[in-house]
């Protein structure tokens, strides 16, 4: 593996971090600082923006211009922050419950806009922050502490879902494979226009416990188990893939970015 | 602009003038979400905004708006939105994000009746205690309230100032009445070379603070990007902008937020006195029903009564020991407002038993009439 110089990334006074032994959150934040380091991008030029959650707490451990906002937002506070500087790279961090529940009319707004944002939802099928209780990527049947009977509701498949909405680059991956995790959220940051990554992160604390994933290494073997990369999902059948997760690139186009089109239509009007 | 020189009068309505201000006063993002009575705040800066270099965006929602403003502000943009009640009431909560993160930012309240949709096309200030205390948690508020076209303006250029050097949200809250009358105004925009630059760093990096629970002002909120690479949350922090459970900084992060208004009221306590050294009957009015009480006043002293009006232009902070001192006088205090009393018990605070109030109230969607209120003068 390449060799990242960490420290120079993180706010090492900040830690130790709030994260459960076993969570997958710090795995990610990792991938995504391994992929910052390798596209050589300054610290001075990113500001890393999160909502409420465990996974909103991701930017008070790194160095660079990190906003960290209120449950849900935090892709509509990136917005302005993009818009009123451009040459800002601009990561959002979110969580299932966060981007997609609370926030998740902002997601599909933002990609269908195509504005040049960097999007990464942890996601662990659960709320973590606020004690386990069920969230709209729940699996059905899985316990919550408001689903105790197991999860009525269907749930969401994220990233189909803004692959729908628009955007020019959507991926899926998996803290059990980093390695794969890093190349895609490389991929995202260097491609122009909306980007986002679901990260699949395990939550021993609040979900594993109470769906019979007892610890950290149980809910490895379960994300390893269930991941399948896309090119062999494509010659599965629909009930074959029921309760998996299919990793890699499921959408890489270039429709126009929303400050390009911005910036046309402000020189036009001889506004800049 | 060239000094000496006044710029003709202009026809304009009251959103309209706040749209200019804001291009006047440097502000270059704008975010809403459409509502009447605000919408052509937001259409006239789709209009002028581009054309400055700046930014205007149409989000899904105002909670995007508001939220969106903010970051803007953080990325060092004059920023504003604009609403009405329903959309003032989702944007609580970034409000108080701008309020205990000290980012500046500008909201725009064209009032329409409540509760709920209400009456959105009709005339009310339903908002004045949601401009107060509308978000949750100890938080100042400063709010000024404009009570014709070319005071929309000026006051618009004033909640500016008062945001950024401050650094806090700052209300404009408009009625219907003032947001949609075409009336001639001469709009004097600032003169751009004297506007402060209070986003300039004035120490290196390592020796910045974000933060400082002490002193006059807030040290610069430098935008993000310039090398300073800070920490912004709505949890309680500390000087460094780092969160912080110490309960001791979150006392006084908590004062210092109220503190800092109450500190600079020389600053932003605003408010007009008419004739009320020697009135027995002293109106208070504020918005579109100072003009009903001017015309009333009018002519009540036409008629002999010796009537004064105390109209606060800024409505927050609240100007109590101004008011007490124009009413130290009267006989009775008579507050005139298109709601049931929001600003009423500020005006019992500030008389303090010692002048009777009488109050008079619509909340109907009609504006007050002189006729009406003379009426009532003369009963009182
Ligand atoms: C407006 C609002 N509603 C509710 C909450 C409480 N809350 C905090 S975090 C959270 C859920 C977080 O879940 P998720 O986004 O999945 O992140 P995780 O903690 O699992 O990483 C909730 C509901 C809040 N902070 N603000
Ligand atoms: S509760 Fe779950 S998501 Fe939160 S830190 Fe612990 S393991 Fe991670």
């Amino acid at each position: 593996m390449r060799a990242v110089p960490y420290e120079s990334y993180l706010r090492t006074r900040r830690i130790p971090h709030i994260w459960c032994p076993g969570c997958g959150h710090g795995i990610v934040l990792k991938a995504m600082v391994r992929a910052i380091d390798q596209l050589g991008w300054k610290k001075d030029e990113i500001a890393m923006v999160s909502g409420i959650g465990c996974s909103g707490r991701a930017p008070g451990y790194v160095d660079f211009n990190t906003l960290h906002t209120t449950h849900g937002r935090a892709i509509a506070f990136a917005t302005g922050l993009k818009l009123a500087n451009p040459s800002l790279k601009v990561i959002v961090v979110t969580g299932d419950g966060d981007g997609i529940a609370i926030g998740g009319n902002h997601m599909i707004h933002a990609a269908r806009r195509n504005l040049d944002l960097n999007v990464v939802l942890f996601n662990n099928f659960i709320y973590g922050m606020t004690g386990g209780q069920v969230s709209p990527t729940t699996p059905l049947g899985c316990s919550a502490t408001t689903a105790p009977f197991g999860n009525y509701e269907h749930p969401f498949n994220i990233a189909e879902l803004v692959a729908a909405a628009g955007g020019n680059f959507v991926a899926r991956g998996t803290v059990y494979q980093p390695v794969e995790l890093e190349k895609l959220l490389l991929k995202a940051f260097e491609k122009k226009g909306f980007s986002f990554v679901e990260a699949m992160s395990p939550c021993p604390t609040a979900y594993g416990r109470r769906n019979k994933l007892k610890g950290p290494v149980a809910m490895m073997v379960d994300l390893k188990e269930r991941s399948v990369p896309l090119a062999r999902a494509k010659n599965l059948a629909e009930p074959e893939l029921e309760g998996k997760i299919v990793t890699g690139v499921l959408l890489d186009r270039d429709k126009e970015e929303y400050t390009e089109i911005y910036r046309k239509l402000t020189a036009r009007l001889g506004g800049a | 602009m060239e000094t000496g020189k006044r710029p003709a009068p202009r026809l304009l309505t009251g959103n309209e003038a706040v749209a200019h201000a804001a291009i006047d006063a440097g502000a270059r993002f704008f975010a809403g979400y459409p509502i009447t009575p605000s919408s052509e705040i937001a259409e006239t800066l789709s209009v002028l905004l581009p054309k400055a270099g700046g930014v205007f965006i149409q989000m899904e929602d105002e909670i995007a708006a508001m939220s969106a403003v903010i970051g803007a502000a953080i990325a060092g943009a004059k920023a504003l939105t604009a609403t009405s009640g329903p959309g003032f009431s989702l944007k609580q909560e970034a409000i108080g994000f701008a309020c205990v993160t000290e980012v500046p930012c500008v909201i725009v309240n064209v009032m329409r009746g409540g509760p709920s949709t209400g009456l959105p096309t009709l005339p009310a200030q339903g908002d004045v205690m949601q401009a107060r205390w509308g978000t949750h948690g100890d938080h100042p508020a400063v709010a000024v309230c404009p009570e014709r076209v070319s005071e929309a303006y000026d006051l618009t250029l004033k909640a500016f100032d008062y945001s950024e050097r401050l650094r806090t949200p700052v209300i404009l809250l408009m009625d219907e009445v003032v947001g949609h009358v075409t009336e001639k105004a001469v709009l004097v925009p600032p003169d751009s070379a004297t506007l402060p630059d209070l986003r300039k760093p004035v120490s290196p990096p390592e020796e910045y603070r974000p933060y400082r629970y002490s002193g006059q002002v807030p040290p610069p909120l430098v935008p993000f990007g310039q090398g300073y690479r800070y920490h912004v949350t709505g949890l309680l922090h500390d000087e460094t902008g780092f969160p912080s459970n110490d309960t001791g900084n979150a006392d006084r992060q908590v004062r210092w937020l109220m503190d800092k208004v109450e500190r600079n009221r020389r600053l932003v306590t605003d408010f007009e006195a008419v004739d009320v050294e020697d009135a027995e009957v002293l109106l208070f009015a504020y918005g579109a029903c100072a003009r009903t009480a001017k015309a009333a006043m009018h002519m009540a002293r036409s008629q002999g009564r010796k009537v004064g009006l105390f109209r606060p232009r800024t409505i927050w902070p609240f100007p109590y020991e101004e008011l007490a001192l124009a009413a130290r006088n009267a006989r009775v205090v008579v507050p005139v407002e298109m709601n049931l009393g929001q600003l009423s018990y500020e005006v019992s605070l500030a008389v303090c038993g010692k002048v009777p109030v009488k109050p008079l109230f619509k909340v109907g969607g009609e504006a007050v009439a002189p006729d009406e209120l003379l009426t009532f003068i003369e009963g009182v």
